[in-house]
């Protein structure tokens, strides 16, 4: 599989800003510091706080209406914050929007392609809005509808494109300016596990080549795969920091026990499989139980004679450090 | 692939880092001419059908007033007090309401569904564009179609007979003028609107800007009172400009008449540029 360089090894190893420091000095591409915003009364993003060093995969993990969105729109300098700071490559977006995107590629939540082109001209025209010279954006263009897979499609109208076509285009649009920093807004939301898995691996290789990447998601599946570091944010605050890893390691156990009792048992099993494992949580469809081992927690549940309609053991993720911080599942 | 990277990298300084280094304010990045590039090619790929019926509005309008209606009517005074037939009265007329009609459409409802259904400026205010860059050349691409059909229409007056001075070419660009005086202003009330019934108001405040003008028939028809309300509103202001045109009349009153679009462009782009966030950025 043929990969278009986005950032030439030699400018990799040429640009401290570009490398990924080990040790002690971290150059961080985005700071956010106490950001805030509000609508009328509601408040979206509720003063949160992070960095994100040059070359690592960031994530913002939470449900829907946790402030992610507005968030990634705030880093744009598409929506004023409220108060807070934020600089982005040293620059503060609210004041040098313009300049702040030159460095950005954007996948917004909702495809925005330009329904009136045709799939090449999209990538062309949006090369333009950069400022950038057709003779560079001819041959870039290719080389990223090659990228994308798109390469037959390049006379095609955007309307007549897959939900996942459409979504590769709006990635490979969003690289047209060789973006250090790539915000990807619920990325595969949408998709069919088929197109996300090829959208997953053409992110690894955006990753391989060092562009920073900010992803939102609510799949823990997809924030495991991609993310090396994540915020997990509920209601506009930040629950927790870290990696998929040591969060998992923090706030859950290593295996999870899923126990069906049927729906009206469910409710009422908790105080019989009390002492069981570490935690005990009970959702509307089954009931979890935390335990380090997840089988020895089986041979219990049998040994008081009870019997679920289903078991399954299996690895905590980040579904159950989720669940353990806001005491509410993911996806709804 | 190294080697198509580095041919864009004459010195390992390439145009994607050039295009980083520019510096500009939050809200303009003196690239207009990228937006407008980019309605030339969707006009090419789309929209031309819908360009085309703009044209004919105004003609279809000519033909069944002007000629039919016109064959009732007989002659009538034109600016200079001269005869001139009903068609050439109303035909300056027409190309005003027209130019007014294109302006506000497309800086208005254009506007409205680009912004808030096709996503377009959203996708284009996460590049280097600055809000300004967007309205400038979208006000821009509205004067170009508002020359296009301006120069149509005087054609089409040309060969209808109703043309008999050299004047009548200032037609064209006068038209233009009226064009960015309403566009300017549209964009800038575009950006208080949020729903669609919002939006019928300008259907409201237009259509019976078309028809009592002084359009069809002389303002002197009115009582004094109707007269003033008329003569403050922008489009008889346009209508009486073209007509004096179009028969190469002038009068003291042409320069208020060009003055007025004057004062008008100036407060409607300050009325968008300084809506502009609200316009473009929520």
């Amino acid at each position: 599989m043929w990969v278009p360089e986005l950032v030439s090894n030699e400018e990799l190893s040429s640009k401290p800003s570009r490398s990924k420091t080990q040790g002690d000095q971290m150059q961080y591409v985005i700071t956010a510091k106490d950001l805030t915003k509000t609508y009328g009364d509601v408040t979206a993003v509720d003063g949160i706080s992070f960095s994100v060093p040059a070359g690592e995969a960031f994530g913002l993990l939470g449900p829907n209406g946790a402030g992610k969105s507005t968030t990634m729109k705030m880093i744009g300098g598409v929506s004023q914050r409220t108060s807070g700071s934020l600089s982005i490559m040293g620059l503060d977006p609210e004041s040098h929007g313009p300049e702040v995107r030159a460095h950005l590629g954007v996948v917004p939540q909702q495809d925005n392609l330009d329904e009136e082109l045709k799939v090449r001209d999209n990538l062309l025209v949006y090369g333009r809005y950069f400022g950038l010279p057709m003779s560079y954006l001819r041959p870039k263009a290719d080389e990223l509808l090659e990228f994308a897979q798109l390469t037959d499609k390049a006379k095609s109208k955007v309307d007549a494109l897959s939900g996942g076509m459409k979504r590769r285009l709006t990635i490979a649009r969003s690289l047209i300016n060789e973006p250090r920093i790539l915000l990807l807004d619920e990325p595969t939301t949408g998709l069919d596990p088929q197109a996300r898995h090829i959208l997953w691996d053409r992110l690894f290789r955006l990753k391989e080549q060092g562009v920073t990447l900010i992803l939102t998601t609510h799949y823990m599946d997809e924030a495991e795969q991609l993310c090396d570091r994540l915020i997990v944010v509920d209601k506009g605050r930040i629950m927790a920091e870290g990696s998929p890893a040591s969060l998992i390691r923090e706030y859950s156990t290593r295996e999870v026990l899923e126990l069906r009792f049927g729906s009206e048992r469910n409710a009422t099993i908790g105080a019989e499989l009390e002492g069981i494992g570490e935690r005990l949580e009970t959702l509307p469809d089954r009931v979890l139980i935390y335990a380090h081992d997840g089988e020895a927690a089986l041979e219990q549940v049998s040994a008081r004679g009870l019997r679920p309609v289903t078991s399954l053991v299996r690895r905590s993720s980040l579904e159950d450090v989720f669940l353990r911080l806001t005491g509410r599942s993911l996806v709804d | 692939m190294s080697t198509l990277a580095e041919s864009h990298n004459p010195g390992g300084h390439s145009v994607t880092e050039a295009a980083r280094n520019r510096r500009f304010g939050p809200m303009y990045s003196r690239n207009v001419k990228a937006v407008i590039a980019r309605g030339l090619m969707a006009t090419k790929s789309s929209n031309w059908m819908v360009m085309l019926s703009g044209f004919f509005e105004p003609v279809l309008y000519l033909i069944s007033m002007g000629v039919g209606l016109g064959a009732i009517v007989g002659a009538v005074q034109g600016p200079g007090g001269q005869e001139i037939s009903y068609a050439a009265y109303i035909a300056p007329a027409l190309l005003a309401v027209s130019a007014m009609n294109g302006a506000v459409y497309d800086s208005t409802w254009n506007v409205f569904f680009k912004m808030n259904f096709a996503k377009l400026y959203q996708g284009m205010l996460y590049t280097s564009l600055g809000p300004l860059d967007v309205a400038m050349g979208e006000i821009f691409l509205a004067l170009l179609r508002g020359l296009l059909y301006a120069t149509g229409f005087t054609a089409v007056m040309g060969i209808m007979g109703l043309i008999t001075t050299p004047w009548a070419i200032l037609m064209i660009p006068a038209s233009v003028l009226i064009a960015f005086g309403f566009a300017s202003f549209g964009m800038g009330i575009t950006s208080f609107m949020k729903t669609f019934q919002q939006m019928d108001w300008i259907n409201f405040v237009m259509l019976p800007m078309f028809l009592f003008s002084a359009t069809f028939y002389p303002l002197s028809v009115y009582p004094q009172y109707i007269q003033w309300l008329i003569q403050a509103m922008p489009l008889w202001h346009g209508v009486e400009l073209l007509r004096q045109i179009s028969v190469g009349i002038f009068s003291p009153a042409t320069a208020i008449h060009v003055g007025y679009y004057l004062v008008m462009i100036v407060l409607g782009v300050m009325l968008t540029a300084g809506r502009l966030r609200k316009l473009f950025l929520k």
